[in-house]
């Protein structure tokens, strides 16, 4: 099958095929990045713009390092120096960045959606670099990839998402992409931080971690954002870590061979212990490295897409 | 001006109409209904196959003067009206500044009486401001003219105030209309809560944030015995506390908008903030609900809720988008598509709902078709298709919900006061 989206926003819209042809085409960019010369000139002449609305270090290197490795010329605009803070809407914003005849938008943003309304204003391609509490398929493109990679398969594995399943973009497109490649999942938090009828997304939901981590394949942990509990809606942190967190102790009683997988940054001791984080099973540096291969597939692709759409047009 | 309406559908319940007839207007006023009028008209239209209804009253709208001019003017707004088939409409009064004095409401009229292109009937605020905190003079007010109350937007969060409002309202007989809505259970919610806030990853709005504050209102009205009108019904289980409270006996009368008996919650996948009401679009059953308790009557009307808002306060981020959508020009043709086509009301049965029944509750003498009354009516060719388009609206705002919609029924003459005020002779 062929890739024919100039975007990508969300794994929700996306079929199997097309989740399994952004995992091979990344296997196959995932060498690039051993090479004495980690450089491909397929976006050779592109233009990458990272417009990121909320700070984000690692997925903004991570984005930029793929355009780089692919050859494409990279602009970072973070809100603390642009115009947005002089009031530019989101739409006026990415004409002019169209104007500036960029090949692709990145966008990181706060707004849940705001990459489709971005999408809906401009003709080149846009990316989501995470929305809200919507989406963040290349966060759960690459967990999937690395899945594959250490477990060979996706289809027919039991994974738990485990922490803020409410207010994370990375949990709901890790349910998208995983359940559409024939994955069971379960979800585990505290009720307060389950969103409401999301059995509905396909998923089984525990809020006991012991029942989440016993037949688990792998358990993605996600990131416990304290400081940000504006509904005031979290446990006490010492009582997360005491029922939710990610210990050696709980590992015993799972799969000998479960993946541990993080979306990071780690805290360290609050939703997963040190010793976890660095241990056997975890996978946490694995993925910044399948981050790259990711994203370059999916930057590639979009690229790609967009070339055709144009040709298309010139033609007619 | 005479004008000859010959070979229409006429239809109106509150004369037990319905059926071929020709009609002829003379000097503002209906002056003869019959078979085979002959009169030496200065104007007369075929009105084969049409329907001939009374112009409609649309009992809650936004026409955002004075104040917000850039979404919609006095002007604007009623030239989006007759061209909707609505005549007469309830200018809410959540503008700048609130329809809360005299002076405001003498500002109102003065707009009024120079750019009004249809009638429009005047709404205070409940409260000073709409702050929730202060009644309003409802004396000094109705005797500007004013025929009903709402704090539109908002609910009186205050239960005494909003017990002394109904008693106050009752005593000067002016209608108080209620947007029922729990602010502490809003949850700052952009959509129905459910699995498609939660597939979004957006705020969700619950139900409960509704139907409490009706069930509150209601027992308020039962304290006060006065009469009380809920605007935008959304959800089953206010459409259950309607019926309940009209088989006691309760004084209450409720409204819905075309969004919630066409639409539901699945319209917002995608991100369209034309979508982004205020209550939400609800879920299937909902919007099924909705239907029924139209058919059953406990919905007794239709109302547009028209709300206009720039494009730059509609076209960004969701969550950050103003809540409402405009509705005078697709009200009548959504509700022949949804209602008429689909077989759950007839043509009597949806005259009453956008006519009948809001110019009774409103205690206005509007709105039918009996000689002698003010020639306020619509004709309408029921099956012609259109496209709903923003090059084809006339409201000064475009958010319509029902954008790209094809719909049945075309409003072809509107008649407002004895004289053709659309098709528009000039474009002004």
């Amino acid at each position: 099958m062929a890739w024919t989206r100039k975007d990508l926003l969300g794994l929700e819209d996306l079929s199997r095929e097309e989740i399994e042809l952004i995992l091979t085409t990344a296997e196959s960019f995932k060498q690039v990045s051993t090479r004495e010369i980690k450089k491909v000139p397929a976006l050779r002449g592109k233009t990458v713009v990272n417009l990121f609305y909320e700070p984000s270090t690692r997925t903004r290197v991570s984005f930029e390092v793929a355009a780089k490795r692919l050859s494409a010329d990279v602009i970072n605009i973070a809100t603390e120096t642009s115009s947005v803070k002089k009031g530019e809407t989101l739409v006026d914003t990415g004409r002019n960045i169209e104007a500036l005849k960029a090949d692709i938008i990145v966008i990181r943003h706060n707004a849940s959606g705001a990459a489709a309304v971005l999408s809906r204003h401009v003709n080149i391609s846009v990316v989501n670099a995470g929305d809200g509490w919507h989406e963040h398929p290349t966060q759960a493109l690459l967990d999937i990839f690395t899945l594959k990679e250490k477990l060979g398969k996706i289809s027919g594995l039991n994974v738990s998402i485990v922490g803020d399943i409410a207010h994370s973009r990375v949990a709901r497109s890790n349910i998208w992409g995983l359940t559409k490649l024939g994955a069971k999942v379960t979800v585990c938090a505290p009720k307060m931080l389950i969103p409401v009828a999301i059995e509905q997304m396909g998923v089984r939901v525990t809020e006991n971690i012991d029942d989440a981590l016993s037949c688990a394949d792998a358990v993605n942990v996600l990131r416990m954002q304290f400081e940000r509990d504006e509904e005031n809606v979290f446990p006490k942190q010492l009582e997360y870590f005491k029922n939710f967190a990610i210990t050696e102790e709980r590992l015993k009683k799972a799969k000998k061979n479960i993946v541990v997988m993080h979306p990071g940054p780690i805290n360290r001791g609050v939703e997963m212990s040190s010793e976890v984080a660095d241990g056997a099973n975890s996978v946490i540096l694995e993925q910044v490295t399948n981050g790259i291969a990711v994203r370059m597939a999916v930057l590639f692709l979009v690229a790609q897409a967009k070339d055709k759409l144009k040709n298309h047009e010139d033609i007619d | 001006m005479k004008i000859l309406i010959k070979n229409g559908r006429l239809i109106d319940p509150a004369c037990n109409l319905d059926g071929l007839r020709d009609l002829l207007v003379e000097n503002g006023k209906i002056s003869q209904v019959s078979n085979n009028i002959k009169a030496d008209a200065d104007k007369t239209i075929e009105a084969k196959a049409m329907i001939v209804m009374p112009g409609m009253v649309d009992m809650h709208v936004h026409l955002r003067e004075p104040g917000r001019e850039d979404k919609e003017t006095i002007a604007s707004g009623t030239r989006a009206a007759l061209k909707g088939g609505v005549t007469s409409v309830l200018a809410m009064p959540n503008t700048l500044p609130a329809i809360d004095s005299v002076d405001n409401i003498r500002l109102l009229k003065d707009i009024i009486k120079k750019t009004a292109h249809a009638n429009v009937l005047i709404a205070g605020s409940i409260t000073k401001g709409r702050q929730g905190k202060e009644l309003t003079d409802i004396a000094q007010l109705k005797d500007e003219g004013m025929v009903a109350i709402s704090d539109d937007g908002s609910s009186v969060d205050n239960k005494e105030l909003m017990l002394k409002a109904l008693k106050d309202a009752k005593k000067h007989r002016v209608l108080v209309v209620c947007h029922c809505e729990d602010k502490a259970l809003m949850n700052k919610g952009v959509v129905n809560l459910g699995i498609i806030s939660t597939r979004l990853g957006l705020r969700g709005v619950s139900k409960e944030s509704e139907y409490t504050r009706i069930k509150r209102d209601i027992e308020l009205a039962e304290k006060a015995d006065s009469p009380l009108h809920i605007a935008h019904l959304s959800c089953k289980e206010s459409v259950e506390l309607i019926a309940k409270a009209k088989k006691k006996g309760i004084k209450v009368t409720a409204e819905t908008a075309p969004h919630y008996f066409s639409l539901t919650e699945e319209a917002v996948l995608g991100y369209d903030a034309n979508m982004k009401v205020n209550p939400p679009l609800r879920t299937k059953e909902d919007a099924s609900a909705i239907r029924g308790g139209l058919a059953d009557g406990t919905i007794d009307a239709i109302a547009s809720d028209h709300a206009p808002h720039t494009e730059n306060e509609k076209d960004i981020e969701f969550e950050r988008a103003e809540f409402g959508v405009i509705g005078l020009e697709t009200m009548l043709a959504v509700s022949i598509t949804e209602l008429i086509q689909t077989g759950l009301l007839d043509w009597p049965g949806l005259v009453k709902k956008v006519v009948l029944n809001p110019a009774k509750i409103l205690g206005i003498n509007k709105g039918t078709l009996c000689v002698g009354s003010d020639a306020d009516l619509i004709v309408v060719s029921p099956d012609k298709e259109w496209l709903v388009q923003k090059d084809g609206l006339v409201s000064k705002s475009k958010n319509s919900a029902f954008l790209g919609r094809r719909l049945k029924g075309v409003v072809e003459y509107t008649i407002c006061n004895g004289r053709i005020a659309y098709p528009f002779i000039n474009h002004t």
